[in-house]
C-alpha cells in the first residue's frame, strides 16, 4: 500500500523522539524545552492558509475575523490555544484558525473540551458552536459544562436556523416560522439561550451581535479573560436560509432604539436620545422615558454584573422585542472554582496525602499471601 | 468482648474430613449480606492458600420486595487444594437464608448436597412469598440432601440481645455473620481476616464491630459444639506457582491494570465514564487512585464520557472509557471519531445481557459485533478480551500499548462474570511488566498531523502546547500526510485503506495462538473471553480421559493472530462456545471457510464444565 497521499505537500518524513526525554512525569503537562521568547503577534497569525468556506454575506465571517483580532490582546501563545467545535456551519471555525483544532461531532464539543482543558488546564481552550449543535443535539452538554464551570471560553453562534442541512427550523427558530421543515409555521416554542446558560450556572454570560463588530471584539475579549466558563451568545445573520432574521433590532436606524448595551456600573439608559431606560416597577421591569412624569437617572437600573443572585441576569435575559430592548453586553460575571483548577487540586491533596503513586504500592498492597 | 464468647478450641471429638475441593452458594434475600458472606469466606480461603474462583449473582433490584423471588442473591465460591478454573458447575453446599432462596437455587445443589438452611424465615408469609404450596422443611421434598436446620435469626439474636446497644433490625442485619462463623468451623478456617475486616470497616461504631464479632464467634462456637454437625472438613493449600498473591476480581485488575499502563507510559490515565451496571466498580477504584495521577470524569452520559477520553487524548492523555452494552451503542458515533482523527483510545466494555436493558447484572459476550463493525462507514479498530479475571490486568496494558503505538483505538471487552469474578493474582514483578513506548512529535520541521510511520503506518502525536505544530484535526475526511480537509474519492479510497491496514499491522505485534493439547486431532475447542476457565477445564478432563480435543484462547479478536489459520487447520472439528448466537463463529466461518460449529448459551450464566465436555463428545 501506498502512503503518499495524492496532490499532498508534504513529503511524509517524519521525526519522533522518545516521550520519556522531553515529556515530564505523570500529572503535569508537558513542556517541550525552554519557553520560546515572548513574541508580538498579529491578527495574521491566527489565520490559518485554508481556505474560508462560507457562503459570502455570512455572519460568520465577522465573528472569525473578531476572534482573530482579539487573540494577539489575549498574550496566550498561539500553541496554548485549543478551538473545538462540533458540527454545522458555525463549526468549521476551528480549520480557519492557525491554532490547534477540534472539528468533533454534532453537539459534542463541550465534553471533548472537558477532557482536552482536564488533561491540560494550561490550554485556552474555545468551544465554537451553533444554535442546533449546542441547543438540540448537545443541549445535554450544553447545560453540564456550564454548570461544572469548566474554565474555558464558549461561543455560541445563533442565526436561528439550520444553515449547514439547508434550511429546517431550529431550537431558537421564531415561533410560527416557515421552513423547509415546518412549511406550516414552527409549533416548538424556541429556547432562550442566556435563560439556559443563567439556569445552567454560568459563571460568564453575554451577548453580542455579528454586524456590530466593536462590541464582539470586547465581549469576546471580556469572555476570554474569565476565569472559568465564560458563554458568549452571538446573533449571527444567515443570509440564505434565514436573512433579515435580528434586522428588526439590529438594523442600524433602529438599533439604539431598540438594543440595550449593558454596562457594569451604568443605568441601563438607550435610544437615540439616550432618553429611554429599564425601571423596576414592583418585581417587574418596565421601560421608561427620562424627563417624563418626574422619573430622572436617579430611577434607572444600575447594571451589576457581579451580584451572585442570577436573579437580575435571568429577568434581563428574558427581555425581548417589542416590549423591551434587547440587550446585549455581560449580563454576569461571577467568580468560583474552575472544574478542571478542582480536579488538579484533588489529585495535588491525594499526592500530598498517600505520596505519588508507583507500581509497587499498586500492585503489592491489600491482603496478599505467598506460596512457597 | 461479651464473657459468654470463648474463642474456639479445637474439637475433639468431631470428625475432621479433608477435602480436595468444595463449592459453596451462600443465598438470602438482597439484603441479607450474601455477597459480603460469600466475599469474607472467599477472602479467608485464599489468604489460607486455597484456589479459589467466584461466581457472585445478583437481581438487578437493590432491595426487591423481602423474601421475593426475585430478591434473591446468591454467590457461589469454589475452593481448592489444586488449581481450579471456575466457580465449580455444581454447588456441593447450600446455605439458604430464607424460602425464596432455597426455591431458586435448590436445582443447582448436587445431589446428595449439604442444605444449611435459616429455618427461623420459614414463616406461613416466606413461603407464600416464594410460592411453596407446603413447607420444604416438612413435606419431605429435601430427603435427597444433607439437611441442616439452624434457626440462625433467633440463634443470633440470643447471642446479642442485651450484649449490644442495637435495635433488633440492626442485630438482624449481622446474622449473615452468624451463618458465615457455622461455616468457618464446617470447613475449618480461621477467623481473623473476617475479624480484621469487621474492625476497619465498623471503626467508627464500637457498637457494630461488638455485634459482628460476637455474631461471628457465636456462629463458630455454636456449629462446633452442637449436635447438629458431626463431621467438618479442610481443603490443603493449593499447589500452585509460587509468589506472592491477592485476590482480584475482574474489575479491581481492570482499573489496577490501567493505572499500571499509564505508569508505564509515563503519561496520566483519563477516566471518562457514566455509572453503569456491570462497568461503575472501574469508576470507583479508579477515583481512589488519584495519588497515580488519574483523573476520573463521571460524565452527564455515555457520549459525554467517551468524548471527554478523547479529548483529553489529544492532550497527551492515556483516554479510557468505560461502560457496558447499551453504553457502548450511545458512544460509537463518538469512537468513529477517534478512529478517524487517529487518536488513541481505549474502550472498556463490561458485557451484560443484552438487548437494550436486557440483564444488567447477568454476563453474556453479544457485543463482539458490536465492538469489531458496530459504527458508520468503515470503522476499523483493535479489539481485545481478557480471559480471566486477573488476567484483566494483562489485558489492560496490552490494550494502552497497542492503541499508543498504531495510534487507533482499542476495545477491551470484559465481561459480567470477569467483572465480579475473582481469583488469587500471582503478583507479577514490576520490572517484568511490559513497557509502553510514547512518542509525541516536537520538530516543527515538515511537520505534517497525517504523516505515517514506515512500520505502523501511525500518524504522529502532536499536543497541544507544542510550538509550531498547531493543526486541526476532526472528523471529516482528510487528506493523508497533510490532514488538509479533503473530500476527493481517490484519497477517500486511500485513506479506507490505510486506517484498516494500520489495525491489520497489529498482527505483526500480538502473541500467537497457543495450543492447549495436541496441535492436531479430532477436536479443537477455540474459546474468548470469560469461557476461558470452563473450556481449559473441561479440556484438560478429557484429554486426561485420552480424547482427541485440544483448546485454545483468543485474547487478539480484531486482528487475529496471525497463526490462527494454522491452528484451526489441525483439526476436523472446531467448536466454538460462546455466551451469544455464535458471533465469533460466524467471524470464523467468514474469514477462515472452516465449517466450525457454535455451541450457544445465553443464559446470563457462565459455562458449565460438564456442558462443555458433553458438546465435544458428540464430535469425537
Amino acid at each position: 500500500m501506498s502512503t503518499q497521499g495524492n496532490g499532498s505537500g508534504g513529503n511524509g518524513h517524519q521525526t519522533m523522539v522518545d516521550a520519556s526525554v522531553s515529556a515530564e512525569s505523570e500529572g503535569g503537562p508537558v513542556v517541550f524545552g525552554a519557553a520560546p521568547p515572548p513574541e508580538q503577534l498579529t491578527k495574521k497569525d491566527f489565520v490559518s492558509n485554508q481556505e474560508v468556506r462560507w457562503c459570502p454575506g455570512c455572519g460568520d465571517y465577522a465573528i472569525l475575523n473578531n476572534v482573530q483580532k482579539v487573540m494577539p490582546e489575549l498574550g496566550v501563545p498561539r500553541e496554548k490555544m485549543v478551538f473545538v467545535s462540533g458540527i454545522g456551519c458555525s463549526s468549521r471555525f476551528p480549520y480557519y484558525m492557525n491554532t490547534y483544532g477540534f472539528h468533533s461531532i454534532h453537539g459534542r464539543a463541550p465534553a471533548i473540551a472537558t477532557g482536552i482543558k482536564s488533561a491540560n488546564p494550561e490550554l485556552s481552550v474555545w468551544v465554537i458552536t451553533g444554535d442546533g449543535d449546542a441547543l438540540s443535539i448537545g443541549g445535554n452538554h450544553f447545560m453540564h459544562v456550564l454548570r461544572r464551570n469548566l474554565d474555558i471560553n464558549y461561543i455560541l453562534f445563533n442565526n436561528r436556523i439550520y444553515g449547514l442541512t439547508k434550511g429546517q427550523y431550529s431550537p431558537t427558530s421564531v415561533f410560527g416560522q416557515r421552513t423547509k421543515s415546518t412549511p406550516m409555521g414552527v409549533i416548538d416554542y424556541p429556547v432562550n439561550p442566556l435563560s439556559l446558560a443563567i439556569a445552567s450556572e454560568a459563571t460568564f454570560v453575554a451577548r453580542s451581535i455579528d454586524i456590530d463588530v466593536k462590541h464582539l471584539g470586547v465581549m469576546v475579549e471580556a469572555a476570554a479573560r474569565h476565569k472559568g466558563v465564560s458563554f458568549l451568545e452571538v446573533y449571527q445573520n444567515c443570509n440564505i436560509f434565514n436573512d433579515h432574521a435580528f434586522e428588526y433590532f439590529t438594523e442600524r436606524s433602529v438599533r439604539q432604539d431598540r438594543v440595550l448595551y449593558l454596562e457594569h456600573g451604568k443605568p441601563m439608559i438607550f435610544g437615540k436620545d439616550r432618553n429611554l431606560g429599564i425601571r423596576m416597577n414592583g418585581a417587574h421591569p418596565e421601560v421608561v422615558t427620562i424627563g417624563e412624569n418626574g422619573i430622572t437617572e436617579a430611577d434607572i437600573l444600575v447594571h451589576n454584573i457581579n451580584l451572585s443572585d442570577p436573579s437580575v441576569a435571568f429577568m434581563l435575559a428574558r427581555m425581548e422585542q417589542p416590549d423591551f430592548p434587547q440587550p446585549v453586553g455581560v449580563f454576569r460575571a461571577v467568580e468560583r472554582p474552575s472544574y478542571d483548577q478542582m480536579l488538579a487540586e484533588q489529585i495535588e491533596i491525594a499526592i500530598a496525602k498517600s505520596g505519588p503513586g508507583t507500581l509497587e504500592k499498586l500492585l503489592y498492597s491489600g491482603d496478599m499471601w505467598t506460596v512457597e | 468482648m461479651s464473657a459468654v464468647i470463648e474463642p474456639p478450641v479445637p474439637s475433639f471429638d468431631k470428625h475432621l474430613e479433608e477435602l480436595d475441593t468444595v463449592t459453596i452458594r451462600f443465598a438470602g434475600d438482597s439484603g441479607d449480606g450474601m455477597q459480603l458472606t460469600g466475599t469474607q469466606f472467599t477472602n479467608t480461603s485464599a489468604i489460607m492458600g486455597n484456589d479459589i474462583s467466584t461466581l457472585p449473582d445478583f437481581p438487578a433490584e437493590i432491595r426487591a420486595p423481602a423474601g421475593s423471588l426475585p430478591g434473591v442473591s446468591g454467590f457461589q465460591l469454589n475452593f481448592s487444594n489444586h488449581d481450579i478454573r471456575t466457580p465449580g458447575d455444581q454447588p456441593n453446599v447450600l446455605v439458604a437464608m430464607n424460602p425464596a432462596a432455597l426455591k431458586v437455587n435448590l436445582p443447582d445443589l448436587e445431589e446428595g448436597g449439604t442444605l444449611i438452611i435459616n429455618t427461623d424465615e420459614f414463616t406461613k408469609d416466606n413461603l407464600e412469598h416464594a410460592a411453596y404450596k407446603s413447607n420444604p422443611l416438612e413435606d419431605g421434598s429435601l430427603a435427597g440432601y444433607r439437611v441442616h436446620q439452624l434457626p440462625i435469626s433467633t440463634l443470633n439474636r440470643n447471642a446479642l440481645k442485651g450484649n449490644v446497644q442495637l435495635s433488633r433490625k440492626e442485630i438482624d442485619r449481622s446474622k449473615n455473620f452468624f451463618a458465615l462463623g457455622v461455616l468457618y468451623w464446617l470447613y475449618d478456617r480461621p477467623l481473623d481476616t473476617t475479624l480484621n475486616w469487621i474492625n476497619a470497616k465498623f471503626r467508627k461504631n464500637a457498637e457494630l464491630v461488638k455485634a459482628n464479632e460476637t455474631a461471628l464467634k457465636t456462629g463458630y462456637n455454636f456449629a462446633e459444639t452442637t449436635e447438629v454437625f458431626t463431621t467438618h472438613y479442610t481443603v490443603k493449600k493449593a499447589v500452585i506457582a509460587p509468589g506472592r498473591y491477592r485476590k482480584i476480581t475482574g474489575n479491581e485488575a481492570t482499573a489496577i491494570g490501567f493505572v499500571a499502563a499509564a505508569q508505564l507510559a509515563g503519561r496520566p490515565l483519563f477516566y471518562g465514564s457514566y455509572p453503569i451496571t456491570p462497568a461503575s466498580e472501574i469508576l470507583h477504584e479508579l477515583a481512589r487512585h488519584k495519588n497515580y495521577g488519574v483523573k476520573t470524569f463521571q460524565a452527564e452520559d455515555e457520549i459525554a464520557a467517551v468524548c471527554a477520553a478523547i479529548g483529553a487524548s489529544f492532550a497527551g492523555h492515556v483516554g479510557l472509557t468505560g461502560t457496558s452494552g447499551p453504553g457502548l451503542a450511545l458512544k460509537q458515533e463518538a469512537i468513529g471519531l477517534a478512529v478517524m482523527t487517529e487518536l488513541p483510545l481505549v474502550i472498556i466494555n463490561v458485557q451484560r445481557g443484552g438487548p437494550s436493558t436486557g440483564l444488567p447484572t447477568k454476563t453474556e459476550q453479544a457485543d463482539l459485533f458490536q465492538a469489531v463493525w458496530g459504527r458508520n462507514g468503515e470503522c476499523p479498530a483493535i479489539v481485545i478480551a481478557p480471559a480471566t479475571p486477573a488476567d484483566c490486568f494483562d489485558m489492560a496494558i496490552e490494550a494502552v500499548r497497542l492503541a499508543f503505538k498504531y495510534m487507533v483505538p482499542v476495545f477491551y471487552l470484559s465481561d459480567g462474570y470477569l467483572a465480579n469474578g475473582a481469583e488469587p493474582w500471582r503478583l507479577p514483578e514490576v520490572d517484568k511488566l511490559p513497557k509502553i513506548d510514547v512518542r509525541f512529535e516536537t520538530d516543527p520541521t515538515n511537520f505534517m498531523p497525517y504523516a505515517r510511520d514506515e512500520v505502523t503506518l501511525a500518524r504522529p502525536w502532536a499536543l497541544p502546547g507544542t510550538p509550531g505544530l498547531e493543526h486541526r484535526i476532526g472528523g471529516i475526511e482528510k487528506q493523508n500526510i497533510s490532514g488538509n480537509v479533503n473530500y476527493d474519492p481517490e484519497n477517500h479510497h486511500l485513506m479506507v485503506h490505510l486506517r484498516q491496514e494500520k489495525v491489520d499491522r497489529a498482527t505483526a505485534d500480538i502473541p500467537p495462538l497457543e495450543v492447549f493439547g495436541e496441535k492436531t486431532g479430532k477436536v479443537l475447542v477455540l474459546g474468548w473471553g470469560s469461557t476461558y476457565g470452563s473450556i481449559t477445564s473441561a479440556v484438560e478432563k478429557m484429554q486426561g480421559e485420552g480424547k482427541s480435543v485440544s483448546s485454545a484462547h483468543l485474547r487478539h479478536l480484531n486482528p487475529f493472530p496471525k497463526n490462527l489459520g494454522e491452528v484451526l487447520a489441525g483439526f476436523e472439528t472446531v467448536i466454538i462456545p460462546e455466551m451469544n448466537l455464535g458471533q465469533l463463529c460466524t467471524m470464523i466461518r467468514a474469514k477462515f471457510l472452516v465449517d466450525a460449529v457454535a455451541f450457544s448459551k445465553v443464559k446470563g450464566r457462565p459455562f458449565q464444565i460438564r456442558e462443555i465436555v458433553g458438546k465435544v463428545e458428540e464430535y469425537l
